[in-house]
């Protein structure tokens, strides 16, 4: 495989289209067939004792969350493959274009290269911390997906805290990088870690401002009734995009910093700090925290589509597009904000850490708590608000 | 005896209401047996790292055991079905108090070896203290028993959800110690900040809305440069 001269025929934007189409489609397919079979239906007898025995319980929530996290990693693949080929198309190149029909195997290449690649533990670093800290992100980064209702009903977990959980979970993300940079015993990953630590928790508190406000619209802390609560006769209209405008645009932001992507990436700047966290991480254990920040993405970009983009939902509340599965509707929406992440880092150039920390302490905070008791003020004059009796 | 009655009470806890926790009563047929199961892993794992907070070598160690027993206390909270305190507990004490602790010890340049020296020293100070505590822990547990009146307070009624329900006690009932906590707070911030706030004089600060009103016209100045002279 020669690498000088490129001999696959040239990547057209349509091309990259239908790709991802196709994995998408894939991804839906594999979803859908787990579902059929856990859900009963054909299995008439398995699925039967899947409901009504112990053992069927565990063996139906594994299955659940495999049927959840299987796409998610396959997305991840995905991800790779299109940021590459958009800030290729950005910069005027061509994207890994290589490894398979039009590069679409690039992604797994990596993959491989990490696996079999030896992880070079350095001889001053705290070992016990050190491989702690990659499982400690991969596991928070996925757990995540267990409250995400991808359509009505299409969940893991559909608890009543679902949107206090992903804040938890999402702010817990910190201590993957925290504990890497301790462990690492080396100066840039300290300083990441610092950074990122200061970043994290400044971003949450906007964050956290802005879920307020989408709670206080929607009268639920639940994901899926958050979506329902959108479901208005205006369509996307209604969606909260548009009645919390600025909140919409602080939570895209602040996703941004939360999940240490440009133009807030100032925990691994190349420029200044290597890798930050990363620089002591080779093969498998890189390969680790290297997921953990592309499921992030993921996860923020579902996040901004349940709460602002109507989740599931259809953008036009009638026949034709009513038709249209609702998890083609949301995976369309959560593409879309990926897109913006990834457009994001090929045009903006990145903050410097007090400009990061002044925007969010004073900026952003103090915006979202007046729009918190602007919200809350006209939701109870108007008569709007959702009202709880006990 | 009364504090394994109060474990065999939580151990044996089956019965969640169907508001609460997950939804459809999934749980229901999978029954007290796992709950029971799931409250051994979570309590043997908090008092096991709680204990490991104490002896820890590293103080960085400390507080990751310190997180460990924060987020086992939150699966305890969810087992009885407090999912809201349970969530807060994460969100505030794991999520920001406890990222500052490990900010702070990361950073502290400690010797261990000198930190350990007075242990013995100390030692029959701490049993003595440790032994009171732990008394009173014992006396107050053995005396405890819920009233009629709290287990029936304590069920929300109907539909309600465990958070709703609390925020309804937090703001009409006890609204005047909930807004007099925040004051203390907001007291405690503003002293923290005028403490540490200090404006030295020849500190160059940056004027964020000068920078942004600069105009070429204002920022750049053409001067004629003599030769051999300068400016």
């Amino acid at each position: 495989m020669s690498s000088a001269t490129p001999t696959r025929p040239d990547s057209s934007s349509s091309i990259l289209a239908i790709v991802g189409a196709i994995l998408a489609v894939a991804a839906i397919v594999v979803v859908g067939l787990l579902w059929f079979l856990v859900s009963g239906g054909y299995f008439a007898a398995f699925g039967r004792w899947l409901y009504t025995s112990d053992a069927g319980s565990a063996l139906r929530y594994i299955l659940v969350s495999l049927a959840m996290l299987v796409p998610v990693l396959l997305s991840t693949a995905v991800l790779i493959y299109l940021e590459r080929k958009i800030w290729g198309s950005v910069h005027l190149r061509r994207g890994p274009n290589v490894v398979g029909p039009w590069g679409v195997l690039q992604a797994f290449a990596d993959f491989g290269k990490f696996i079999i690649k030896e992880p070079v533990i350095p001889a001053s670093a705290n070992k016990g911390v050190f491989l702690m800290a990659p499982l400690v992100s991969v596991v928070l980064a996925f757990a995540g997906w267990a409250v995400v209702p991808v359509s009505d009903g299409w969940v893991v977990a559909d608890i009543n805290v679902g949107i206090l959980y992903l804040f938890a979970v999402s702010s817990l993300g910190v201590y993957g990088i925290i504990m890497a940079g301790w462990a690492s015993n080396s100066k840039y990953p300290l300083l990441s870690a610092l950074r990122s630590a200061a970043q994290m928790v400044s971003y949450e508190v906007s964050i956290g401002f802005v879920i307020v406000t989408v709670l206080l619209c929607a009268g639920s802390l639940n994901l899926s009734d958050i979506v329902r609560a959108q479901d208005t006769r205006f369509g996307f209209l209604g969606w909260y995009w548009l009645p919390l405008m600025p909140m919409f645009i602080i939570f895209f932001v602040s996703a941004l910093a939360e999940t240490n992507r440009p133009p807030f990436d100032l925990t691994e700047a190349e420029s200044e700090l290597v890798a930050g966290y990363m620089v002591e991480y080779s093969a498998s254990l890189f390969l680790l925290q290297f997921l953990t920040e592309l499921v992030a993405v993921l996860l923020m970009s579902s996040m901004t589509a349940i709460l602002f983009l109507g989740g599931w939902l259809s953008p036009l509340p009638f026949a034709p597009f009513t038709w249209v599965p609702g998890v083609v509707w949301f995976l369309i929406k959560a593409w879309s904000v990926v897109f913006c992440f990834s457009m994001v880092k090929a045009f903006v150039p990145r903050y410097r850490f007090d400009q990061l920390m002044r925007l969010g302490w004073k900026v952003f905070l103090p915006i979202s708590l007046f729009m918190v008791v602007l919200v809350a003020a006209v939701l109870e004059f108007t008569g709007l608000g959702a009202h709880v009796s006990g | 005896m009364g504090a394994f009655a109060l474990i065999g009470r939580f151990g044996g806890f089956g019965s969640r209401d169907a508001g609460n926790g997950v939804r459809g009563g999934d749980f229901q047929e999978a029954g007290d047996m796992a709950e029971a199961v799931f409250f051994w892993i979570f309590a043997t794992i908090l008092v096991g790292s709680a204990i490991a907070v104490i002896v820890a070598r590293n103080p960085v160690h400390s507080v990751l055991f310190l997180i460990l027993a924060f987020v086992c206390a939150a699966g305890l909270f969810m087992l009885m079905g407090a999912e809201f305190l349970a969530m807060i507990l994460v969100v505030v004490y794991v999520g920001a108090v406890a990222v500052l602790f490990l900010f702070i010890v990361m950073l502290l340049d400690v010797d261990f070896a000198r930190m350990k020296q007075g242990f013995v020293q100390y030692l029959p100070v701490g049993l003595l203290f440790s032994f009171v505590v732990g008394a009173e822990l014992v006396w107050v547990v053995s005396g405890w028993a819920v009233s009629p009146k709290a287990a029936a307070a304590a069920t929300p009624s109907g539909t309600i959800s465990n958070t709703a329900a609390l925020g309804l006690v937090l703001y009409t009932r006890y609204f005047y110690f909930f807004q007099a906590a925040g004051m203390i707070l907001l007291t405690a911030m503003i002293g923290a900040i005028v403490i540490t706030l200090q404006h030295k004089a020849g500190v160059k600060r940056q004027d964020i809305g000068a920078q942004v009103a600069r105009t070429p016209e204002t920022a750049v100045e053409l001067r004629k440069v003599p030769s051999r002279v300068g400016i």
